[in-house]
Formats: C-alpha cells, structure tokens, sequence
C-alpha cells in the first residue's frame, strides 16, 4: 500500500521562489472529491466489526459478564474479554519516548476498573450493526470502589509535579507576594477552564490485518504512525519492523490521536483472535468514554504594578488534573513563563490524581488555557491603570526571557501588535460604552504564544534519472497541509518545478518523522529535508566524475538551481540530475538523513508570538455572544506556505471560539461520568459562529531555524478566550473568569 | 442497533392495520429522532411502519382552516405561503431549529412526537423514569443546566425539544389522529402531557394511534407575531429557552395576545397566566413584565437552570416589546 500525493499546481513550471507561495495543497480535490481514504474506509477483504462495551462504573471490578446471548445473537463471532484476549505487555507511553500509549496501564488484561467508560468487552461480527446490538447485549455486574472525581474536593491536596516538560514546576524570583502586597496597583483573581473533548469530525478508527507471516499491518486514524507501531510492538512482543502502520489521511487530530489510546489495540488483539481482519471504529460516544481530553484547571493570576505600568510581581499558581497512570502535567504554566517582564516572580503548577480517562494534549496544550488566565488578568491591570493595554503590554515587554535570561532568537510581538491595531482600528474605549440597538458591543486585545519546538525526524530524498524526485517520511497530515508545505521547500532546495517532486508520508515503513504535535512536524522536517539534500549534493558530486562541467567543485562552491548542480563562481558551469544520473549510468541517487533538537534551542529562548483582536456583541436582554469581527497579527518566523499557514491560524482561532463560548465537557461527578458525549450537546462553533477572520503576519524569519520557519500549528488557539473575554468584559462592564463564556454568567 | 422489520404503508388505514401486528412498532417519519434514538439503543422497536408519504398537503378550508398532513416536510411547511403570511412565528420557529438537512428530512407528525435532550435520558447508564418506568431521575441532582423550571415533578424534569411546538402551542392547533376506532380531534394544548408520576407518557396518543394532521384555525393576531429562541450558539442548538409571542392591539389596549414558551416544560408550556394578566391592559412595558411574573410565579429551579427565570422573564418582555413596536409602525 503505498500513497503518493498526486499534485494540483500553481505554477508547474518555475523552479525557484516557491518558499512563500500560496500553493494550493497538493490533497485538496482528492478532499473534496471523496477521494481520500481515511482509515475506516480501507477495503479490507474478509472485514470483520467490532465494537465495545465500555464501564458505567468509575472504579473497581468485573465481577461477571454475563455473554451468552450476545455470543449467540446473529453475526457474532467472538465476544473477548480480557479473560479471553491476547496477552500482552505494558505499553510504552509517548513520555517514555519508547512508544505513544496515553496511559501506562495493562490494556485490557485484568478485571479492573480504571475509569467509567473503559471497555470491559469487545464483540466482533459480520457487520458493524450486528457488532453494535450484540453490544447491547451483555449484562456486566461490578464490585465498586470509592473514586477520586471531584476536582474542586482534591485541590487542596494538589502536589508539585517533579517536572513540566522537563522544565521545573515551580519558578521562584525575588519574592512575588511580598511585592505584590505593596504594589500601588493589583490584581489578583482565579480563574478556571473545563474538561474539553477534541472531537475531531473523524473519528478514531482502525482495521488490523494479521498476515500469514506473523507481520501485522494497521491502518488508523493516528498522528504518530511510527509511535504506534512501536508501542503496538512492545504491547506485543513483536519487532517494529513486523508492523505496518499507515494514515496518509487523518480527519482532524487535535492532539487526541498523537496517543495510543486503547481501542487500537483492542481491535489488534480482536484480529488475532478471531483470525480475520477486523475494524474497530469508534462511535461519536466511544470517543468521550474511550479516550481522554484536556484537563479541568483552576489558575490563580496576580500582577502588581507602579504607577508606570511596570510589573513588581506576576504570580501565576495553578491546579490540573491527571492520573496516576499517565501522569500527564499540562503545561498551564509556560506562557507566563516567557511573556512578560517583572521584578519578581513566582510560577508554579499542581496536580491532583483522578479516577478518569487518561487527561491529554488537546489544541495548544498549556498555551491555551494557561493565555486565557493570563491574558485575561492584563486587560484587568490595565483597565485598573487605566492604560490601554497594548500598551501596558509594550511597557512590560522583556529584553530577554524573563525566567530564563536567554536571548530571543526572534521576538516582533511589538511589531505585531503595532500591524494589527493598524489594521483593525483598535481604539480603547470605556466598558459599556457602545451598544446597537439591545448589542452591546466591545473590543478586545490578546497576546498568542507558542513555543518553538524541534524533535527528531529523519527523511529520504530521491532523485529520480528522468530528473524527478522524491521526499519520503512517515509524517502524518490531519489536514494542516504538511504535504504541500514539504513539496514547497524540498522543490525550492533542489530547484526543481513544484511537479517534479512527489511526496510519500502516512507510513511506518518510512523514514521516522516527528510526531505531528506540538507544532513541531514541518519545522523537524525541512530540517531533515535539508540534511538530507546536502548529503545527496554531496554525492551527486563525488559521482559525477571528470567529465562532468561539474568536476574539481566542493560543495561549499555549487549552488542548487534549474533541476541541477551549477558552480556558484561560474554560472554557466553546471549539470541537471537527470545528466548527470543518465552520463554515470544510475537510476536514481538518494540520501537519508535524521536532524535531532538544533543546538540553538538551548541557547535562545524561542517563541512565536500573535496579537489577537476582535469585537463581540452582546445580548444586553439574553446575554447571548455573538462573535462580529477578527484579526489576528502573528509573528511565526518566514511564512512557507501564505494559504495554508493562514488556514491553520484561522483554524486555530475558531477552535478558541469554541473554547471561549461553548466548548465543555459535562462530568457528573456522583458516577465520574461524562454526561455529554454527543456533538449535539457538546458545543463546537457552527458556521454562523464564525466571523470573517483576518490574518496578518509580521514573516520575519528567526535567524535560528531552517527556513527562518516557526511552526504555526497551534499557536493561532492561544490567547483567543481571553481577547474575547476581554471584549465581553469592554462590551458588558462584567469579568467572566470561567469558561465556557455562556450566556447564564452574563445576565 | 437491533433488527427490525420495515414496512411502508401504503395509506392511514394500513399504516393503522401494520403498527397493530407488532407489539412495540413504531411509525417512521423523517426519521431524524427515532433513528438517532435506535442508534443509541434507547428507542428498540421490532418493527417500524413508514408513512412519510402519506398526507403531504397544505390546504386551506372554506372557514379558513389551514390542514397541514402529518407528512409535510418541516422545509415544506416553513416555506409555504400561507404559513408565512399568517403564522410568520411558526415559520421562524421552525426556521430557527435543527439544519437545513434534518428541517428536509422531518415531517410536521414527527416533530411533534420529539423526545426530550436530556443527558441522562440520552445515556442508557443513568437512571431515568422515561426509559425505565420507577427508576429514578438522575437529572433532579445532577448537572441540569438545561431543564425545566415549569410544571415538573418529583419524576422528571426534562423539556420538549421543540420549536416549532412552541408556535403551535400558541396558536391553539389542533392535533387529528386516527386509530382502529376511527379519527378524533385533540386541542394542541392537550396533547403533550406533564411529566407527573408517568413521564414514560408524553402525548395523549393511545396505542396504535397516528398524527394525520395539524389544523390551525384562522386568526387575526398571528400575523403579527414573532418567535424569539435563546441558544448557546448561533445555530444547530437547542433552545435554552425560546418564547412564541402574538400581539394584537385596539386602541391602546390588548385585544389577543398568544404567548408559549419552549425549554421550560415537558411539553411547549402556553403562557395561559400571562395571557389572563395582559388581556385588556395597555401594551405597555410594564404590563408585559407583569405577565412575565404572573407566569414564572410557580416556577421551581434546580441547581443549574435558576437563571432561566429571569431569562423567560426578559424575552417575554423583549418579545412583547417588539410586537407593540411593530405594530406602532404598521399602523
């Protein structure tokens, strides 16, 4: 099975200068044509369903599982429990850096409870409906015990963390409270963010087919093909190199399928017991109860300031939760980290244990509901100095990273700033103050931060003797449009016309990409694309031989233009690929390269910035909001692709649409139950939703990375609730401090 | 989702003569609620007996009765003229819920028989009187943001989901149903019921029995009238609450005024206290929140909805507002 990105084109035939272009995506009308598979839709022959039987009790244990009607019912071929399944190892978790499981809990092994939702069975049959009824069918009895679900209960038990992210969990500097009890201005409130589902509108799905020869080839619904196949690998006990994973097409992530949740192995397993390829796609419900979302958090911000706006204190001291079986520390904590000076700081993030599915990276983990307390305390400081806050936040913008002393390898949030109010109109006006008709409407202000992260990812570039070439990785696309973008660069660093070079991702089989995550997997790559390029150059060189225009050149003396290698000193002097491979009688040459963390990364604080602006209406009668204008002003480096770069920020701004006025999952505490699971009751924002959204971008690339690039990923998410809470608080004169901003907390 | 068998019938008699053969049949019509229930495994029906094309007309009597079939589309229905011109707040109504793609797909008949939103009705883990008779009620603690507020009951507290109910409610329809022993006629009013000790029991439909049409009398105060729904988001949601309004007004004082209310109730709940209040009085903005109070008197809150008094409260008065607005430019 192999996948490779047909392509639509712009400009066919120029062969430099693509860097910058707004290339249409390479899969956009395989996408709107139906044409692009995704993984529940693999014809498989001989497919078999399955589907789950999850818990309704929070935690303890099976005591009996009463199958026998269900083992009957029509279609039925197996109902496996885990008294039944496969037996198999502990999966590797993504933290482990071995694998990509959500949770380090023994999938589907013993009788115990862990969280409600969590299957207990699995049925297989005929059809996907004959699965789903003999579901229905099993009468589960349970032994409970007492449960850990009431955030607000177990706060005050919360612990520091040994680390977040490999940074410290708390950040002490001078002392904060101290200085903030005798600053002339203050402010000091809590804030708290919900439970949040990704729903991705696919939903997670895989089909496992065991082959005659022990190997094992998956297609799912994944954002880190080649961290399943190990984590499948080690659960297992088999090689990786046995296992196939492939996802060239994923319908939206959201950071909920960088995980290995359990319903993949479960249809592994369910394959090898009843010995046919089986698929096991999740219902919109099995999403809630079978995989994890973003923690609930409380967040307290205190900023103390002279007069003069200048920060004395920032103290930002907040409260997750995870579980002990995945012990995953959601970085509520960073922005404040690196967003402002202050003379004294004090930073620091607890956590509780809960009895729930394992909590994950869900849409900017950290960044998002970390800027929303944040973001939301400035505009409060600055409405209480009465300085605008663009410029409360000018005058407190760092020279350096405020925590850390590093120098910025690039920082323009100023400038940004400056682009967007420009461009938008920004004028401070009191709270309250403009009204249409019953709208009362408002403007506000955020700051977006993301950090700039590198992991390791390795590539293969191949050009072809008909002067063709190809850049392989297993890199995922959920839709950001990472196939067009590496296209894009690989064809500016080979010179070569955008429909000379092809792309082939989605597969485990190929050389290991990051994790599409963390904004990181396009950045990784063009790295690696570059490496491996060099390498190819190098020995394109070292064959073309004597008689080659080419001979006697080092690589410090070519330059890569016009499909070929010429002398930077002597233009005239060069050879095209395709001469150079037809003369020395070879098919093709190729290289492979791997690029780890860039050393920059440790001696520069690294960020990309945004400013965020918007105008909201209110319903002074109902307290209805309605979003009326955007603009987004971003600073992510050299902008490699215009159209999809601006796409993703965009789509990171509706999701904070959704974060800040509807988005919640509902958990009645008294079962540890999410009570929502449906996407007519769980909120995400509707066309109407949606105002035109503007984007702008300040395209100053970081000296520091390839390309001059950023990721820009997930920063378009960040800063989002609170400009809008901002802009409820200048429409209303109110200060919503928890979201999701419904209508209720504004009468 | 469970076997059944599928019948299509080929007229009201038949349809009648099918859902008799099995006990628990359901009839089908658009099928936007009862699959989605069957999917969820909360409705299981054996058998289910199509009859969405049956009735299909709009048609107006002598008198000036309009007689919408059970089959209409939802779409049809918004978009007739008729509708339009006389009852514009059952067309917005209508308009104002689902999408564009369920709106096509449901019937008239079928919108009526919705059930409710409620979470713990959705999920067969939770303990609900609906689903199962004596079980208990998880909504009465739990989250219940999204509630009634009016004539609940220690068994139920779960509101009917429509809209387009809510402009009927207002307009004193009335429901035709056939069954073995012939047609009757039901008044909109009565059909839904409260939840009392049976809410498994939402309609005063008897076993067996099939909508075949909607009859709306003519009137004079629907022309003017407006449908306001409050919802979390801008489309594609339920109401929050939602507030069907009619105003005439003769010399300065209420001659009619039709007044129901969707998100509060078991059933789309008529405003009848308000309604007593306001007839006669000065359309004034006072009066309006004086027939606001009247019909919130008895209202009773859990821990999650008490803001929708004062919610119903003010798009009582909004809308009222509006309508006496309207009429001053019209006239």
């Amino acid at each position: 099975m192999r996948y490779t990105s047909p392509l639509e084109l712009d400009r066919p035939t120029q062969q430099r200068g693509h860097i910058g272009k707004p290339l249409n995506r390479v899969d956009g009308q395989l996408k709107v044509k139906g044409e692009a598979t995704f993984s529940a839709e693999y014809t498989v022959e001989n497919l078999a369903y399955a589907a789950i039987v999850y818990s309704s009790i929070t935690k303890g244990r099976v005591t009996k599982l009463d199958k026998s009607i269900a083992e009957k019912a029509n279609g039925v071929l197996a109902v496996i429990t885990p008294e039944t399944a496969p037996r198999t190892q502990k999966p590797p978790t993504l933290a482990s850096r071995k694998g990509a499981s959500a949770s380090e809990l023994l999938v589907f092994q013993d009788a115990t409870v862990h969280w409600n939702g969590q299957p207990i069975a699995i049925v297989v049959a005929e059809t996907q409906d004959r699965a789903d009824e003999a579901a229905n069918l099993i009468r589960v009895e349970y032994e409970t015990a007492e449960a850990a679900v009431s955030f607000d209960a177990l706060k005050q038990t919360a612990k520091l963390p040994p680390n977040v992210r490999r940074e410290p969990s708390e950040i002490r500097i001078g002392n904060a409270e101290t200085a903030l009890n005798a600053a002339e201005f203050k402010v000091d409130n809590l804030y708290h963010t919900p439970r949040c589902n990704h729903n991705a509108i696919e939903s997670y799905a895989t089909v496992a087919v065991w082959h005659d020869d022990g190997r094992l080839t998956v297609f799912d619904s994944t954002q880190f093909v080649t961290g399943f196949r190990d984590t499948l690998a080690a659960m297992f006990g088999m090689k990786p190199e046995a296992i196939r994973v492939i996802a060239p097409f994923v319908g939206g992530g959201f950071g909920g399928k960088g995980v290995l949740w359990w319903h993949t192995a479960l249809c592994v397993m369910a394959a090898k017991v009843v010995n046919r390829p089986v698929k096991l796609s999740l219902s919109r419900e099995g999403t809630f109860r079978a995989t994890g979302g973003r923690t609930p958090s409380e967040q307290r911000v205190a900023i103390g300031a002279g007069k003069d706006g200048k920060f004395v204190s920032l103290i930002h001291s907040s409260t997750i939760a995870t579980t002990t079986h995945n012990n995953f520390f959601e970085q509520v904590s960073f922005p404040p980290r690196h967003l402002y000076a202050a003379k004294n700081f004090y930073i620091g993030q607890k956590s509780i244990n809960l009895d729930t599915v394992a909590n994950t990276y869900m849409r900017g983990p950290g960044e998002s509901i970390g800027n929303f307390s944040l973001e939301s305390a400035i505009d409060e400081l600055a409405d209480a100095l009465k300085i605008d806050p663009i410029e409360l936040r000018r005058i407190n913008e760092p020279t350096q990273d405020p925590t850390n002393n590093r120098a910025f390898s690039m920082r323009n949030l100023t400038l940004a700033y400056q682009r967007g109010a420009e461009k938008f109109g920004w004028k401070q006006r009191p709270p309250r103050s403009q009204k249409q008709g019953k709208w009362l409407i408002g403007q506000g202000v955020a700051t977006a931060y993301y950090p700039h992260y590198h992991f390791p990812s390795s590539v293969r570039v191949r050009i072809s003797a008909d002067g063709t070439a190809i850049v392989q990785t297993s890199a995922q696309d959920m839709g950001m449009g990472v196939a067009t973008v590496l296209i894009q660069h690989a064809a500016e660093k080979l010179g070569l016309p955008i429909d000379r070079v092809s792309f082939e991702y989605g597969d485990s089989n190929l050389p290991r990409s990051a994790i599409a995550a963390a904004s990181v997997q396009t950045v990784s790559n063009i790295t690696a694309i570059e490496a491996a390029i060099e390498k190819m150059m190098r020995e394109l060189l070292a064959i073309s031989g004597a008689n080659s225009p080419l001979a006697g050149l080092k690589y410090e003396g070519i330059e890569v233009r016009d499909g070929g290698i010429f002398s930077k000193g002597t233009p005239s002097k060069g050879e095209t690929y395709r001469s150079i491979l037809q003369r020395v009688g070879r098919d093709s040459v190729q290289a492979e390269a791997t690029e780890g963390e860039p050393p920059e990364m440790k001696k520069f604080s690294m960020g990309s910035y945004g400013a965020h602006f918007c105008e909201v209406r209110v319903n002074e009668e109902t307290g209805e909001t309605r979003v009326s204008r955007w603009l987004g002003s971003f600073d992510c480096g050299k902008i490699i692709n215009p159209k999809t770069a601006t796409s993703q920020f965009r789509g990171g701004i509706i999701w904070g649409i959704g974060m800040a006025l509807t988005e919640e999952t509902l958990f009645d505490e008294r079962k540890g139950r999410i009570i929502n699971a449906s996407l007519a009751e769980y909120h995400v924002p509707v066309n109407l939703d949606v105002p035109n959204i503007d984007i702008i971008y300040t395209d100053i690339p970081d000296k520091y990375t390839s390309s001059g690039a950023h990721g820009v990923g997930e920063i378009g998410i960040t800063g989002v609730a609170a400009a809008l809470a901002n802009a409820v608080y200048n429409a209303t004169g109110k200060r919503i401090r928890e979201l999701p901003i419904t209508l209720d907390k504004l009468l | 989702m469970k076997d059944f068998s599928y019948q299509k019938a080929e007229s009201v008699d038949a349809a009648i003569g099918l859902i008799g053969q099995t006990a628990g049949a359901k009839f089908l019509g658009g099928g936007t609620n009862l699959v989605d229930l069957m999917r969820e495994n909360i409705e299981r029906p054996d058998a289910v007996v199509d009859v969405t094309h049956l009735s299909a007309d709009i048609q107006q009597a002598a008198d000036g009765t309009i007689r919408i079939g059970a089959a209409v589309k939802n779409t049809a229905l918004a978009n007739h003229k008729l509708i339009r011109e006389n009852f514009p707040f059952l067309s917005q109504a209508i308009l104002f819920g689902a999408s564009g793609q369920i709106r096509n797909m449901a019937t008239v008949g079928g919108n009526l028989l919705q059930r409710t939103r409620c979470y713990y009705f959705y999920d067969s883990t939770a303990q609900c009187n609906k689903r199962e008779p004596g079980a208990g009620c998880d909504a009465i603690d739990g989250i219940n943001r999204i509630h009634a507020i009016l004539g609940t009951s220690d068994a139920c507290i779960a509101t009917h989901p429509s809209d387009m109910c809510v402009a009927l409610a207002a307009l004193d329809a009335r429901v035709i149903v056939q069954g073995s022993n012939g047609s009757r006629m039901i008044a909109f009013n009565d059909f839904h019921r409260l939840p009392e000790k049976t809410p498994q029991i939402e309609t005063e439909l008897r076993d067996g029995e099939l909508i075949t049409a909607i009859e709306l009398p003519r009137n004079d105060f629907a022309k003017r009238s407006l449908y306001r729904k409050v919802r979390d988001r801008a489309s594609y949601a339920f109401a929050v609450v939602s507030v069907a309004a009619a105003l005439e007004v003769e010399n300065n004082q209420i001659k009619t005024v039709r007044l129901a209310l969707g998100g509060v109730a078991h059933k789309p709940w008529r405003a009848s206290a308000a309604e007593s209040v306001l007839q006669g009085l000065p359309a004034t903005e006072a009066n309006f929140q004086r027939g606001a109070e009247a019909e919130l008197k008895n209202a009773k809150v859990f821990a999650h909805n008490s803001f929708k008094i004062e919610l119903v409260k003010r798009t009582i008065v909004s809308a009222l507002k509006e309508l006496a607005e309207q009429r001053g430019t019209n006239s």
